[in-house]
């Protein structure tokens, strides 16, 4: 009669357990399962790509002085 | 470019897209209040560590002018301190929008949000000194000065005063470690090279303000 109880009680509390588990935070899946975060991966990348690109262009420029004025010297 | 010394810069520029990529598109824990947002940690939390390691960088620069009073020294001190305070303005930011959403508020009175606001005027107060010394050997000393005084007060204000009083900052509040609790493994793979990736992007930036300045001044001084 004992052990009858240990067992229910293990299966109720793991069945609570695995219940809780299955108990979904919302989180963007919809956004994920279309596809469109792909979207915004490709948005933030241009953007990344456009900074970066506009700092490998001052570092060029600044570079190009940098050499006319050691050339001067 | 020479692909010998700016091995770095091409780093950055992987290291970035890889966070924007694997940022969002990595599995991260299900938690409630915080939901998808808790990808902010790949953006906002460099911000701070960008700021930090920056600002120390901005220290050595004072500590090596007080040394050999060379004014590149202080150049680079002044410059590096105005891309830190930039990345922890971005840092106060970019919190202030991820607080309104799963704090309640934007400013909250939070001790870690005062703290590094405090930290900030401070270090704003770093600039405005140097703007009132004319004289550039004075100016350059008295800052490189301030500069240290600048550290040694955000490293409490940022580090310890969080930790003695309760804060909605994760790691904070009596706990001793640093996101120990609720960083997982997966989201360690994205978080570590984030910072590296934001890091180097503000030292990128602060390597081009100091030769334009280095430049500027070589041309003043010939005219």
């Amino acid at each position: 009669m004992f052990y009858k109880r240990i067992i229910t009680f293990c299966f109720v509390f793991f069945l609570s357990y695995w219940a809780k588990a299955e108990e979904k935070v919302p989180m963007a899946d919809a956004l994920r399962a279309e596809g469109k975060i792909y979207v915004v991966v490709a948005v933030i990348v241009t953007m990344v790509l456009g900074i970066v690109g506009y700092l490998v262009f001052l570092d060029r420029k600044i570079n190009r002085i940098e050499n006319e004025i050691n050339n001067s010297k | 470019m020479k692909m010998n010394q700016n091995w770095w810069k091409i780093l950055t520029v992987l290291l970035l897209l890889y966070t924007c990529i694997a940022g969002f598109l990595f599995t991260t824990p299900r938690l409630p209040i915080l939901n998808e947002s808790i990808r902010n940690l790949y953006f906002h939390v460099p911000m701070w560590f960008g700021m930090i390691l920056i600002l120390t960088a901005s220290v050595v620069y004072s500590v090596l002018y007080l040394r050999n009073q060379k004014p590149i020294e202080d150049i680079r001190a002044s410059q590096a301190a105005q891309v830190g305070v930039f990345w922890g303005i971005l840092g106060l930011l970019t919190g202030m929008i991820w607080a309104h959403y799963t704090w309640g508020k934007a400013w909250s009175n939070d001790v870690k949000q005062t703290s590094s606001a405090i930290a900030l005027l401070i270090y704003l107060a770093y600039f405005i000194l140097r703007d009132t010394i004319k004289d550039e050997q004075k100016k350059a000393g008295i800052s490189a000065v301030y500069n240290i005084y600048a550290y040694a007060a955000m490293i409490p204000l940022l580090f310890i005063l969080p930790r003695l009083t309760d804060s909605l900052h994760p790691g904070n509040g009596g706990n001793p470690g640093f996101n120990a609790y609720d960083l997982d493994s997966n989201m360690r793979l994205v978080f570590y090279p984030a910072i590296l990736a934001w890091t180097l992007l503000g030292w990128w930036i602060f390597t081009i303000k100091v030769r334009y300045i280095k430049v500027k001044n070589y041309l003043i001084s010939k005219n």
